[in-house]
């Protein structure tokens, strides 16, 4: 039987840190307290997906089987989506298009990983035919190299401040002060951050997140099977988008060296991160105005501010007023990353988008404590993952 | 890095870039629809136009300046396969490129010598060769762009 509507039934997480353990036993920790969530059986999940991360030997590869192992051989089936930091929406896409088709009822998703100290960087080996391995040889150009790009644009372009980066890094220190699964549960001031050393300029450590180990699942099931757990909160998937740019894509990403030309073929006027949410909200049948809470991707502080705008929660050139006005932080007009964000979590590639789901759904549930967004009924998700993965996905009560 | 007789000069990657008759970056023009790609593509990969059935590209000297379209530096040494070339570490700059003609972006190191403080966002540069790097044999060149004299 076909569904229309497939809501989320549980949300889970592991909480974040440098824990050095192996990456299946926080995706473990994370389905186990989803399951418990949504009042559902492990037994009783007929479809598995996981978030892989590429950094962790063999069982990384194949994470849809690795945490059906772990959670014990059950019979379900399952899949693995790599989609780098992307990959836990597409794993929901997965697992949300399988229950709509009627071949699943209910799915567990989840995404974990273990992080290295430092910059995320290739694995060993000399791949000459791989742009990632390339960027870091020939160009000496980490992750913050593009984020440092970035940020200098909306300086030379808006007129934004490095004080203006800080403080979105105040901002969702305060949002994730009393984040139980935060890593970073600190206040941070605009003074913490100048002092800090630059990184890729005019970015600082205090302005780029950093890496850490985490684990986030959520279980998806139909709305029918939803009434017969009786569950009082349903959080129905109203868009889960994971375009991939349009040709040519004129902002220059991470791994490449170029941009596409544009000498041939005009640029479409909505840019890859624009058109990542345009698909959401098109999918779900509403528009910016619609949005009372975002949990968007801030790499880098500067990057939150370009998502406001791709977000459409201001106009273009605009995300620094939108900040400083406070429309941004919680109790304002569209409180982003309440969370903590990245910047209380660090990245744990698999799970991250994942993570932004949880975030939401306990907001829509009103169950997000002294982080709750007053009267949030929808919510949208965005990140980019390498290699032109979009990502976003939109929740409403 | 100072380079010795007994090294040879050779690019750090093959095919991308070339310094007769005067440096340059080597991309591809697609032979139906004229579309440029850089860095060039590898034999019967499809033209990047989705609107192009094409696998057949022609050789293509990309313009030899251009504009800063951004920059930034690395204050942090990189981790392999960048391969360090004093101790300790000295940072270097990085700057995305507006080649208008060819309608791309391409980023680089910027010479050595300049910094963020010698840059600025639409300040035209020029593509210069130098070595990246240096091991017993040879010196491994890369493509570098350097702020144009009258303007630092």
């Amino acid at each position: 039987m076909k569904h229309d509507d497939v809501v989320i039934a549980g949300a889970g997480m592991h909480p974040w840190g440098k824990w050095g353990r192996h990456f299946s036993t926080y995706g473990v920790a994370a389905a186990r307290t989803a399951l418990a969530d949504a009042g559902i059986e492990w037994t009783d999940v007929d479809f598995i997906v996981g978030g892989e991360t590429v950094r962790n030997g063999y069982p990384g590869y194949v994470a849809g089987a690795t945490f059906a192992q772990a959670l014990g051989w059950s019979g379900a089936r399952v899949a693995t989506s790599y989609a780098a930091c992307a990959s836990g929406a597409q794993a929901i896409d997965v697992a949300r298009a399988r229950i709509m088709a009627g071949l699943s009822e209910v799915a567990l998703v989840v995404g974990a990983d273990t992080t290295p100290k430092g910059f995320l960087a290739p694995v060993a080996g000399d791949r000459w035919d791989d742009p990632d391995w390339l960027r870091f040889r020939l160009l000496g150009a980490t992750n913050p190299t593009y984020f440092g790009l970035y940020a200098r644009r909306r300086i030379d372009l808006y007129g934004a401040t490095t004080d203006d980066f800080a403080h979105v890094k105040v901002k969702n220190a305060r949002h994730g002060l009393h984040n139980p699964n935060a890593r970073y549960r600190k206040e941070v001031t605009t003074d913490d951050v100048a002092a800090s050393p630059v990184v890729a300029d005019p970015l600082r450590l205090l302005d780029i997140c950093a890496t850490s180990d985490g684990g986030a699942a959520v279980v998806l099931c139909s709305a029918d099977y939803a009434r017969r757990l009786d569950d009082a909160r349903p959080v129905r998937v109203r868009g889960v988008s994971t375009v991939t740019p349009t040709y040519p894509n004129t902002v220059i990403e991470m791994p490449n060296f170029a941009t596409d030309s544009s000498a041939v073929v005009t640029p479409s006027d909505t840019a890859f991160r624009d058109a990542i949410a345009a698909a959401a909200y098109a999918e779900a049948g509403l528009g910016p105005d619609d949005v009372d809470v975002a949990e968007v991707y801030d790499l880098s502080t500067a990057l939150e501010l370009d998502w406001y705008e791709n977000l459409q929660l201001c106009g273009v050139g605009e995300a620094e007023k939108f900040l400083r006005d406070g429309h941004s932080t919680i109790g304002g007009r569209t409180p982003v990353n309440p969370s903590g964000g990245l910047a209380c979590f660090g990245e744990a590639v698999p799970a991250q988008a994942l993570a932004q789901v949880c975030e939401l759904t306990w907001q829509l549930r009103g169950e997000a404590g002294d982080r709750q967004v007053e009267g949030a009924r929808v919510g949208i998700t965005a990140n980019q993952g390498l290699f032109g993965h979009g990502s976003s996905v939109i929740l409403s009560t | 890095m100072s380079q010795t007789a007994s090294r040879t000069p050779i690019p750090a990657v093959d095919g991308w870039f070339e310094l007769e008759p005067e440096p340059a970056l080597i991309g591809a023009r697609c032979v139906e629809c004229s579309t440029v790609v850089f860095p060039p593509p590898s034999e019967s990969t499809p033209c990047p136009n989705p609107r192009c059935a094409s696998d057949r590209f022609e050789s293509h000297r990309l313009a030899t300046t251009g504009t800063i379209w951004s920059y930034t530096d690395a204050q942090y040494q990189p981790p392999p396969p960048y391969i360090p070339t004093t101790d300790p570490y000295e940072p270097f700059a990085l700057a995305a490129v507006d080649l208008a003609d060819d309608g791309l972006i391409v980023l680089g190191q910027v010479a050595e010598g300049f910094g963020v403080d010698d840059l600025a966002v639409g300040m035209q540069v020029t593509l210069v060769i130098e070595t990246l790097y240096s091991d017993d044999q040879h010196d491994h060149l890369m493509w570098r762009w350097r702020p144009e004299g009258d303007q630092s």
